[in-house]
């Protein structure tokens, strides 16, 4: 593989704090250099920015791959074109496939088919209950052993509170961590929106957005008495982030994060009974959207994570109520998360960040970091670019965005795997 | 007006407007002289995914006696797909050049679903706990006739507010018309931020049925007690269901409305419900008939792109 050295670019890794002009030179396949001044050695090829960002691949924490068992929905190579169209070189997949991901052979399996892509490792998360049916816990140290990042049941709660005890207790050690879906699964049964004036208009079955805080402040508790590790997902209202920010004060090994549309949308968007905006958990008021949004600026929430559900248009045109949740995120987390920074409300360097280096030192990972020696795992992006979200004309299988027509400032000009371009050019 | 998908959104002059045209045709039904021409060649479908008697019967009638061609279709609600079938129906039915297509379904939205998607005029007869246009427009009807106008009314709305589509579009018609809208019903029945929909919410019978000019009670159905939102029918009866005692506390003239079929003795006691005078219930359905004539005239008006 000859060298590849980016010239004329911002480069910009909130790992080690670098947000500069310069160069960044690639040899097999790996981060040899970077900084300004480099000199192009010889043979090499010449890859000119013209001033774009560059920055490590982007790590995604949350990831419904369709695969098991959904690969009419999203398959891993679908998926990792949807990816490198995003500038995401590494994703965690979710374990509630068909079959869940309980069994240390279908760890390996995954993983494998990341590999096979040749664009995108895949990091599997391993089931905390046997077939995520939240009764008995899987091999957790098996699971661990064939590489399992962490644990969680994906979109379902662990919701009695003994399991979710004896989970922390057990896996803390295994130094893991237990990735909650925080959604009281009572108190949210059958609910297709988040409770509230809009919901009651439309007729719609709510879910109070108290039962996200509801199960987040049980765990915390349970955090504080097991000792370990717990991560809550796809956090989303105001008064669940007071509570995780006040866990983290009291030094509890608590951490969250959140996925674009919990940023960028509040419940409105569901009127017109758009189904492609009903997500779990459902979007929220306006209130809590903007306090999710101070969150990603204050520290409270650790990382950004697209929550990437493929679904295909059988599980979406039906009535609302029928209608399944989730939404795509690939293609669109950098940009959704860049309005962030037009918007004013984060730094270019901090949206990086939790896009970067913090999910991967969440999944306890090396990835997210252009530091000498590390995989050239690689998004070079131009933050002005304008585009629009058209789904139909998405990359990869599922088209499901939530984010229909809304216009993006910041496009991805390229992805690199391990040093070869797997998108643009 | 293209569908006729909710109350919601549609103004006072439209409403007033479909009021005054369904008024001709109460006289036009009495006389027996209904204009059969009016929808002659036209079809109409019932597409009825729940079971209702009296609503898809009401329609039937209102087509026929606009010389519309009625075929009414019941699909059944077993099957495991519902939505599936919704749009296959759907296809099936645009190949058959229906012009007006009347739309029972227990999921909210489902009429809207399906309106994208046919090019016949939709009328939603009943979308799961979302609306029931026709209802609202034939409740109305009826007080207008008693009362004049709906203008400053009080009207108590009592009973299971939360899964009711009677009493979504009650509230935003009632509303949109200039009268006072109550809410009575027990906590648990009563839908999140309800007064955000601009009316006021009473937690028993007697503060909500001070004074009002109507009472309309709402239909409860058997299986909430099954989920534990109501102990008992008797309990649910003693605190809201509408007996003489209760019904003291509204204006000695007040009308007693229901949107049938009525639970004798547990929303409703019998003396009230068949009360000569007080009793609108009946009328009700006749205004239905004349309501549902109007709103498949006006619709076919725009099918036709007159």
């Amino acid at each position: 593989m000859t060298d590849l050295l980016f010239v004329n670019v911002r480069l910009l890794d909130p790992a080690s704090g670098l947000d500069a002009p310069g160069e960044l030179l690639v040899r097999e396949g790996h981060i040899a250099e970077c900084g300004a001044g480099l000199g192009r050695p010889d043979g090499a090829a010449t890859l000119d920015g013209e001033g774009a960002v560059l920055c490590p691949g982007l790590v995604d924490m949350r990831v419904d791959l369709g695969e098991p068992g959904g690969e009419h929905r999203e398959t891993v190579a679908s998926a990792a074109l949807a990816a490198a169209a995003g500038g995401i070189t590494t994703v965690a997949a979710l374990p509630d496939s068909k079959p869940a991901i309980d069994d240390p052979a279908l760890v390996r399996l995954l993983r494998a088919r990341g590999e096979e892509t040749g664009s995108l490792t895949v990091l599997p998360y391993g089931a905390v209950t046997r077939g995520c049916r939240g009764e008995e816990l899987a091999e957790l140290g098996l699971l661990r052993e064939a590489g399992a990042v962490a644990f969680t049941d994906g979109a379902h709660a662990i919701g009695p509170a003994r399991l979710m005890r004896l989970a922390l207790t057990y896996a803390a050690g295994f130094g893991a961590r237990i990735v909650q879906h925080p959604e009281e699964p009572t108190l949210a049964a059958g609910g297709a929106a988040t409770e509230g004036e809009l919901a009651t208009r439309l007729g719609l079955p709510g879910i109070p957005a108290v039962a996200e805080a509801m199960l987040i402040a049980r765990d915390i508790r349970l955090a504080r008495l097991t000792g370990g590790a717990v991560h809550f997902a796809h956090v989303s209202t105001a008064e669940s982030l007071a509570l995780i920010r006040r866990a983290k004060d009291e030094g509890l090994r608590v951490t969250c994060d959140t996925a674009p549309p919990y940023f960028d949308l509040n419940e409105t968007a569901i009127g017109d009974w758009r189904t492609y905006a009903k997500l779990s958990p459902p979007l929220r008021a306006e209130a809590d959207r903007a306090a999710v949004a101070a969150a990603l600026a204050d520290g409270t929430i650790d990382a950004v994570a697209s929550d990437h559900a493929p679904r295909d248009p059988d599980d979406k045109r039906l009535p609302f109520a029928q209608a399944a949740s989730g939404g795509t995120g690939l293609a669109t987390l950098l940009g959704v998360t860049l309005a962030q920074v037009h918007g004013g409300a984060i730094s270019l360097p901090r949206a990086i960040e939790l896009l970067t280096v913090a999910p991967a030192r969440l999944l306890g990972v090396a990835a997210g970091t252009l530091a000498k020696g590390a995989a050239a795992d690689l998004c070079l992006f131009d933050p002005d670019r304008i585009w629009q979200v058209a789904a139909g004309a998405l990359p990869g299988k599922a088209q499901n965005t939530p984010f229909d027509g809304r216009a993006l400032e910041g496009r991805v000009i390229g992805t690199w795997k391990a040093g070869r371009r797997v998108f643009g050019g | 007006m293209r569908h006729l998908l909710a109350i919601e959104g549609m103004h006072r002059p439209q409403i007033a407007s479909l009021l005054d045209l369904a008024e001709s045709y109460v006289l036009l039904n009495r006389t027996g002289k209904t204009p059969r021409d009016r929808l002659r060649g036209r079809t109409l479908i019932n597409l009825f995914f729940e079971d209702s008697t009296r609503t898809r019967t009401s329609f039937e009638l209102a087509g026929k006696r606009l010389g519309a061609d009625v075929i009414n279709m019941t699909v059944s609600t077993s099957s495991v797909n519902k939505g599936e079938t919704l749009l296959d129906t759907a296809a099936t039915l645009n190949a058959m050049n229906c012009d007006l297509l009347v739309v029972r379904h227990a999921s909210s939205g489902a009429p809207a679903l399906l309106a994208q998607k046919v090019d016949a005029a939709v009328i939603n007869a009943g979308d799961g706990t979302h609306e029931h246009p026709t209802q609202a427009l034939l409740d109305a009807l009826t007080i207008r006739r008693h009362r004049g106008s709906l203008e400053n009314l009080i009207v108590a709305i009592c009973g299971d507010v939360l899964h009711s589509r009677v009493a979504r579009s009650n509230i935003h018609l009632l509303g949109a018309m200039g009268a006072r809208v109550r809410l009575v019903g027990p906590p648990t029945l009563m839908p999140a931020a309800a007064e955000r929909l601009g009316a006021e919410v009473f937690h028993d019978m007697a503060s909500g049925l001070a004074g009002a000019d109507v009472v309309m009670m709402l239909r409860l159905q058997l299986e909430r007690m099954a989920r534990g939102l109501v102990p008992s029918a008797r309990e649910y009866f003693r605190f809201y269901g509408l007996d003489a005692q209760k019904l003291a506390c509204a204006r000695p003239d007040a009308l007693v409305m229901h949107p049938g079929p009525m639970n004798r003795g547990v929303e409703i006691d019998s003396a009230v419900a068949d009360h000569p005078t007080r009793s609108v219930i009946r009328e009700q359905v006749e205004m239905g008939v004349a309501v549902r004539m109007a709103v498949l005239d006006v619709l076919s008006r725009v099918g036709a792109n007159a």
